[in-house]
């Protein structure tokens, strides 16, 4: 009963991802915790998505929605994901374990944790491979070798061979990426690949993933809570803030002319190179709502320096600013132009 | 120039490492000959990636691991002498972790967490609860609300605020900050910025900032020391080491940032590789194996601290001046400035 999918006959048009009034709500604790509220998103082919925001904000929540990797008995899920036109949430389990890593993959941030120890490396590639693809082992192994050329390891031969506690952070991360890659998957999802590295290295695996992007026209999702990083690979970025989607839009416009306050005060609130010498910073008061008592209104009200009693009362709408800028906010028009962008 | 209030003198250390039967296999060269000087009032950041050594250093300083070699002068004193026992010392250096958590005791309020140090320096049990008190007040917690809390009823914020309280409580000259705002939020690491600022006016104190967030460290400090394999690569004004980084190491970590403008991302990983591992340190320069500019001599000749303006920046590297790509005059010029430090 191996459920090797056609996955050919799917229409090259549907888009890569997409998703609808998600909703993710944790139930194993004392009381629920709603991770992700109405997030809704569309990722078309060959796009560069950042879900960008602070921990706890749900960006890795709905990513990992995407491979329904959350325990089924303590979460709820409700609402639409589609890759590729596959409806990800009807599938059953055979169904669901030939499209994780076929259709869409995961980078993770520790590859020390998400790779197997015992293995070698380039058995843990293999086994992937073999596992969705009928090839024989020798084929395989070659398949495994050009992998570690695409992204860039030094004499891959013999670092096929090697084990996980061997490599340096950069390599295990790169082998990571061929790992996910291993069997051409369409959809490439990454949380926050980068930010368990040290500066020099993740630059090259920031430029690695958008080289690998635009060669092999891949649709990544790539979650982060370093703007900068979000800046490098992504086409689009989303910002995320108690588990809603509060603003999105293409890069330039979100570092240039946020409109959210959140994201406003998010970009304003970075140390950076301008500031001057003992200048304070631009603060956000408070801290991050608790997901198991989400207020009513906007989550982000008790924050905001234009929130009045409306905000606080029912759910704000998501308001278009243009076609491919949203921001779900009442205040749009009432606030100051912000200054964003800096160097 | 006044005299420092720290100096550090030649600090070295070297973890052994052994084999299952004890017998010594080789060392980690953690900490190599690091000699710099800390200047009352002033905050000297520190930045380098895993395995630098800078959190050795930090913990070298605090006297909490035994150096293998150097000297650490507090107000010229050496630390353990009779002239200034530890119990002294410590209380005139403090440290704040990067772990908020795990840096707290459980069981103990954090009134009664930040009160413990001034008790064991022979303040009363009342007066240091007033203390206490008066610091939470000060780190923007009130103590109405907060006295009686414990850790796990805090967030990540919080605690680092009650652990820069505690820090404080004994009045100390000098905060060492190991990665103190690392694990924050974006938006909360701002305002734990902005309060170090205010309590560094405050309390007319010292700072050594250790982080691997170059945007934070170019914030926060007046200079800047930047570390590479249990050396010092740079030493200089923070102003000076941004504009004109001179080690080659140097400049490849600043190119290293992601751009934070879309349309002018970075194009080429500034250095390949991961550093190397300090267990066998590569020969001569240590950073010669990644660096583009690397010369037969590199491999040989280990790289003296040099200056390139008297008292103002330092740079460990013999050919910085054509590295930098300064005109020949400057370099004539630079040539004629150098003096070995710490002769």
């Amino acid at each position: 009963m191996n459920a090797v999918l056609d996955f050919n006959t799917v229409a090259a048009s549907a888009p890569a991802a997409v998703i609808e009034h998600l909703r993710v709500t944790f139930t194993g604790g004392a009381s629920p915790v709603r991770a992700v509220n109405d997030v809704s998103l569309t990722l078309k082919r060959g796009e560069t998505l950042a879900l960008i925001g602070e921990s706890g904000s749900g960006k890795s929540v709905t990513l990992r929605s995407l491979l329904r990797l959350h325990p089924p008995k303590k979460t709820q899920i409700s609402g639409r994901i589609e890759v590729s036109g596959r409806d990800v949430l009807a599938m059953n389990t055979s169904t669901l374990a030939a499209f994780r890593g076929r259709v869409a993959s995961m980078i993770f941030q520790e590859p020390l944790l998400a790779l197997d120890p015992v293995y070698s490396v380039g058995d843990q590639i293999i086994e992937s491979i073999q596992r969705h693809i009928k090839v024989s082992r020798a084929e395989a192994h070659a398949r495994a070798l050009k992998l570690f050329e695409q992204v860039r390891i030094p004499s891959p031969e013999r670092r096929l061979a090697a084990y996980p506690h061997e490599m340096s952070g950069g390599m295990r991360q790169r082998v990571m990426i061929a790992l996910a890659l291993a069997c051409d998957p369409e959809l490439l999802l990454a949380d926050e690949p980068t930010t368990a590295l040290d500066a020099t290295v993740q630059i090259q695996i920031l430029l690695l993933l958008r080289e690998l992007q635009s060669r092999l026209g891949l649709s990544i999702i790539f979650v982060t809570h370093d703007i900068g990083a979000a800046v490098e690979v992504a086409d689009r970025i989303a910002v995320m803030y108690a588990g809603q989607i509060v603003e999105e839009g293409d890069v330039r416009t979100i570092m240039r002319s946020p409109r959210h306050p959140y994201t406003q005060a998010l970009l304003q609130s970075r140390a950076h190179g301008s500031l001057a010498k003992g200048s304070r910073l631009a603060t956000i008061g408070g801290a991050p709502p608790d997901l198991a008592n989400l207020p009513p209104g906007c989550a982000f009200a008790p924050r905001c320096n234009f929130a009045d009693d409306g905000c606080k009362q029912s759910e704000i709408a998501l308001v278009s600013l243009t076609p491919k800028h949203h921001a779900r906010c009442r205040k749009t028009e009432q606030e100051s132009p912000p200054s964003g962008g800096e160097g | 120039m006044n005299a420092p209030i720290l100096e550090v003198k030649h600090l070295t250390k070297h973890f052994p490492l052994k084999n299952a039967l004890g017998a010594k296999t080789g060392q980690v060269r953690a900490v190599d000959d690091v000699s710099f000087a800390l200047q009352k009032g002033e905050t000297l950041g520190i930045v380098g990636e895993s395995g630098c050594g800078k959190s050795t250093t930090a913990r070298l300083l605090m006297q909490l691991i035994a150096p293998t070699a150097g000297d650490v002068l507090f107000e010229g004193k050496a630390v353990g002498s009779s002239e200034l026992p530890l119990k002294e010392f410590h209380r005139q250096v403090q440290m704040v972790f990067q772990d908020s958590y795990s840096s707290l005791n459980p069981r103990l309020t954090v009134e009664t967490s930040i009160a413990f140090g001034p008790q064991m320096h022979g303040v009363s049990a009342r007066d240091a609860v007033v203390r206490a008190r008066d610091l939470l007040d000060r780190v923007g917690l009130d103590p109405k609300r907060f006295a009686g809390r414990y850790p796990h009823e805090l967030s990540g914020g919080q605690r680092q605020r009650v652990n820069i309280a505690r820090a404080l409580a004994v009045q100390p000259r000098i905060v060492i900050l190991d990665e103190a705002v690392s694990a924050l939020d974006k938006s909360v690491e701002a305002q734990v910025l902005n309060l170090l600022l205010d309590l560094k006016d405050a309390f007319d104190l010292t700072y050594l900032f250790i982080s691997h967030d170059l945007n934070v460290v170019r914030y926060i400090s007046d200079r800047v020391m930047v570390m590479y394999l249990g050396q010092v690569a740079e030493l200089g004004e923070t102003e000076s080491i941004f504009a004109t980084p001179l080690h080659p190491y140097s400049q490849a970590l600043l190119a290293s940032m992601p751009s934070m403008d879309p349309d002018h991302r970075t194009e080429a990983p500034p250095i390949a590789g991961d550093p190397p591992n300090p267990i066998n340190p590569p020969s001569g320069c240590r950073f010669h194996t990644r660096c583009k500019f690397a010369q037969a001599a590199c491999s040989v000749n280990a790289q003296p601290l040099l200056a390139y303006k008297a008292n103002q920046h330092y740079v460990a590297c013999e050919f910085f001046a054509a590295n930098a790509h300064l005109s020949i005059a400057s370099t004539e010029k630079a040539a004629a400035e150098l003096t070995e430090v710490h002769a």
